[in-house]
C-alpha cells in the first residue's frame, strides 16, 4: 500500500529574497504508512510547527515535493489543496478550537457542510455517531463554551474525524489539558487509530505520550533526527 | 440547522446571533439612519408637493406667447444698410398666428396634460367713482379651470361665465364695493368698453392677485382686446413639471411662438426647489454613507474577533470564497433587518411629527404621503450598501492566513 504522505526534500525560507531570509527546514524527507502512529517531537523553533503547516497544506514549501496518497501537491493551484485539505486531513489543535456559535454536533458536522454545502441527514447521522464515540453523545447540543477542555478536545477528534481523512494532524492536541483529560484523549486517539486505521501525527512535547506511538521523528533546527523506534 | 439554508448562511446568521450585543448595536445605528432617510425623504417629498401645488396651482406650467415683434432696417441691396437708429417696437397685443393649430398640437403631445388658450389685457374697471386697473382673462373655463384652479377658491357666488359675466377677486370686490350680482363697467385703453356682471368673487390666498385677476369668457375678453378670434397665449400644464424648461425649448423649436416655462420665468423658486432636493439628497447620501462606515467597522472587528473560527474554517477546507460570502451576507442581512426597523421608526416619526406639526390656521404643514416604493427603495438600498459594506472585511477575512489565524 502506498505511502499516506511523502516528503521528498522538503525546504521551506521565509523572507525569500531579502536580506534577511532564512532557512527554516532544510530537505526533510518523511514517509508515512497507513494506520501509522507517529509522534512529532522536537524543541521550540526546531521547525516542527513551521513541518506540520506544510503536511496540513496550510503552507507550502520553499522547494521539494509533499504527496499525499501519492498525489503530488507542489503544483496545485490554492482552490484545489484547499478541497484536498479538506477530504484528506483532518486538524487537532492545541487550544481545541471548536467554533463557539455552534453546538458540538453541528461543530463535528462542519467539515461535511463546508464541503457539500447543505446540512443533512447523512451528515446529522455522521456527527451523533461520532459523538457517541468519543462519549459525548450527550453533549451534542451544548455549545463549546459550556463544555470542560477535554471534553471540547474530545469534539475537535470527532470533528478531525468527520470526513474520513487520510491523516490526522494533532499540534499538541494534550498541551493544555490536565494529565487525566490528557490521558484520555490520547487513549481516544490512539483507540481509533486501532479500530479505523487512521493515520496519526502528533505534536508533543510528552515523552511519556510518546512512547506509546508507532514511531518517534525528530526534528531539531529544520532536521530529522534519525528514526527511533520508542522504547518498549 | 435549517436543513435549506446553505453552508455560507448558516454561518452569516450564526456569527450575527452570537455577538448579540455589536448585532443589536449596528442594528440600532442602521435602524436610526435608515429611520432618518425615511423620515426626511416622505416629509420633504410632502412639503415640496404642498409647496409646489400652492404655487404652480395659481399659474401654467408653460405660456405660449406669439413672438415678438422687432423692427428691422430697410434694405437698399445685399449687406448695405440705411443709416438708422433701430428702436425696438412697443409691444401690441397680438394674437398667436393659428393658435387653433398649435392648441391641437399640444393636446396632442403626450407629455402636456391640458392646453388652454387665453386672450388677456389691461383693462379699467369701474363702478360708480372707484376705477381700478386690472388684468382680464378670457379663456374657456373647462380647459383653463384645470390649470388655475379657481373654482376651488371661490367664496362667494358662483362659477358661471356668460358673455356678460365675470368673476373678481375679494380684494378688488373690496375696492370696488362690489358683490355677486353687480355691474361693473369694463374699458379698454381704447375705449371699448362693456358692462359686465359679478357672478362669483374667488380669493387666491394672495392680496395682488385678488386685485388684479379677473376671468371672463374668452369671447368677451375677445371682443373687448379687439382680438376677434385670436389668442394671446397658450397656456399648458405638463405631466413632469420639472421637464417643464425642456419641453418649452422643444415647442420654441419647432413652432412659431415663444414658449416661456415656470422654471424660466421663476427661477428663484425653481432655485429655491432645487436647493431643497439637492440637500436632501446629499443629507441622505451622508447618512448613508455614515451606515455604511459603520457596518463596515462592525464588520472588520467581527472578522478580527472571528479570525480563529475563519483559520480553522479554512483549515478544514473552507474556500475563500465561501469565507467571503458569510461576511458578504451578514452586511446585508445587517442592511437589511436595519432597514425594516427604520421603516418603522420613520414611519412613526413621520406620523408624530405630521400630528403635531401644524400650520398657523392648525391645518396640516404637509400631506402624509407613505408610499410603499420608498420603504421598498429603503430596504434594497440598504441590503445593498450592506453587502457593499461587508466587501472589505470580507476581502479581509478571505486573504486571512489559516496559518496566522489559527495562531492568533
Amino acid at each position: 500500500m502506498a505511502d499516506v504522505l511523502v516528503l521528498d526534500q522538503i525546504r521551506k525560507s521565509y523572507n525569500v529574497g531579502t536580506p534577511v531570509e532564512v532557512e527554516v527546514l532544510h530537505g526533510i524527507d518523511l514517509a508515512i504508512r497507513p494506520g501509522e502512529f507517529v509522534a512529532l517531537m522536537g524543541p521550540s523553533g526546531s521547525g516542527k510547527s513551521t513541518l506540520l503547516n506544510i503536511i496540513g497544506l496550510l503552507d507550502r514549501p520553499t522547494s521539494g515535493r509533499l504527496l499525499i496518497n501519492g498525489e503530488d501537491t507542489t503544483d496545485l493551484p490554492d482552490a484545489a489543496l484547499t478541497k484536498l485539505r479538506g477530504h484528506t486531513i483532518g486538524f487537532v489543535f492545541q487550544y481545541h478550537y471548536l467554533i463557539s456559535a455552534f453546538t458540538a454536533a453541528e461543530n463535528v458536522m462542519m467539515p461535511m457542510l463546508v464541503d457539500r454545502g447543505h446540512p443533512d441527514r447523512q451528515m446529522e447521522e455522521r456527527a451523533a455517531e461520532l459523538l457517541d464515540r468519543v462519549g459525548l453523545g450527550k453533549w451534542r447540543d451544548n455549545r463549546a463554551t459550556n463544555m470542560s477542555g477535554g471534553q471540547q478536545q474530545r469534539v475537535a477528534v470527532a470533528r478531525a474525524l468527520a470526513m474520513d481523512p487520510t491523516l490526522v494532524l494533532a499540534d499538541e492536541p494534550t498541551g493544555n489539558l490536565d494529565t487525566a483529560s490528557a490521558n484520555a484523549v490520547f487513549e481516544l486517539m490512539r483507540q481509533i487509530n486501532r479500530e479505523r486505521s487512521t493515520t496519526f501525527l502528533i505534536v508533543t512535547h510528552n515523552m511519556d505520550l510518546a512512547r506509546q506511538c508507532d514511531r518517534i521523528v525528530e526534528v531539531v533546527d529544520g532536521r530529522i533526527t534519525p528514526a527511533r523506534q520508542p522504547p518498549g | 440547522m435549517k436543513r435549506w439554508l446553505p453552508f455560507a448562511w448558516i454561518a452569516a446568521l450564526r456569527f450575527l446571533a452570537e455577538g448579540r450585543m455589536q448585532t443589536t448595536f449596528i442594528l440600532s445605528g442602521i435602524a436610526i439612519g435608515v429611520g432618518v432617510i425615511v423620515f426626511m425623504s416622505a416629509m420633504l417629498a410632502g412639503l415640496q408637493a404642498n409647496f409646489i401645488k400652492r404655487v404652480l396651482t395659481s399659474q401654467p406650467q408653460i405660456q405660449l406667447l406669439p413672438p415678438d415683434e422687432v423692427a428691422r432696417p430697410l434694405r437698399r441691396g445685399e449687406g448695405v444698410f440705411e443709416a438708422a437708429v433701430v428702436q425696438r417696437p412697443a409691444q401690441r397685443v397680438l394674437s398667436i398666428d393659428q393658435w387653433q393649430a398649435i392648441r391641437d398640437a399640444m393636446r396632442a403631445r403626450p407629455d402636456v396634460v391640458v392646453a388652454a388658450p387665453t386672450a388677456s389685457g389691461a383693462m379699467l374697471a369701474v363702478r360708480g367713482d372707484a376705477s381700478r386697473s386690472i388684468t382680464l382673462t378670457g379663456m374657456e373655463p373647462e380647459q383653463y379651470f384645470k390649470i388655475v384652479r379657481v373654482p376651488d377658491y371661490i367664496v362667494a357666488g358662483e362659477l358661471r361665465l356668460g358673455t356678460d359675466d365675470i368673476l373678481i377677486g375679494t380684494e378688488l370686490a373690496k375696492d370696488l364695493g362690489a358683490s355677486v350680482g353687480d355691474k361693473l363697467n369694463v374699458t379698454s385703453a381704447e375705449a371699448r368698453s362693456r358692462i359686465l356682471t359679478i357672478t362669483g368673487i374667488f380669493d387666491l390666498g394672495n392680496k395682488g392677485a385678488n386685485q388684479r385677476n379677473t376671468f371672463v369668457a374668452l369671447r368677451t375678453a375677445q371682443s373687448l382686446l379687439y382680438l376677434i378670434g385670436g389668442v394671446t397665449t397658450i397656456d399648458l400644464t405638463v405631466s413632469d413639471i420639472y421637464a417643464a424648461e425642456t419641453i418649452a425649448q422643444e415647442i420654441e423649436a419647432s413652432l412659431p411662438v415663444q414658449a416661456e416655462s415656470w422654471i424660466a420665468t421663476n427661477a428663484q423658486f425653481f432655485t429655491a426647489v432645487r436647493a431643497q432636493q439637492n440637500s436632501n439628497t446629499l443629507i441622505r447620501l451622508f447618512v448613508a454613507l455614515s451606515v455604511a462606515f459603520g457596518i463596515a467597522a462592525v464588520l472588520i472587528v467581527s472578522v478580527i474577533q472571528r479570525s480563529k473560527d475563519i483559520g480553522i474554517l479554512r483549515a478544514m477546507g473552507t474556500a475563500r470564497r465561501q469565507i467571503l460570502q458569510i461576511f458578504l451576507i451578514q452586511g446585508g442581512v445587517l442592511g437589511f433587518l436595519g432597514s425594516l426597523v427604520g421603516s418603522v421608526l420613520g414611519a412613526g416619526a413621520l406620523m408624530l411629527w405630521h400630528h403635531l406639526a401644524r400650520q398657523v390656521d392648525g391645518t396640516e404643514l404637509f400631506p402624509l404621503v407613505l408610499e410603499p416604493g420608498l420603504f421598498v427603495a429603503a430596504a434594497a438600498i440598504a441590503t445593498l450598501t450592506g453587502v457593499a459594506a461587508g466587501v472589505a472585511p470580507a476581502v479581509r477575512a478571505a486573504s486571512l492566513d489559516p496559518v496566522e489565524a489559527i495562531r492568533g
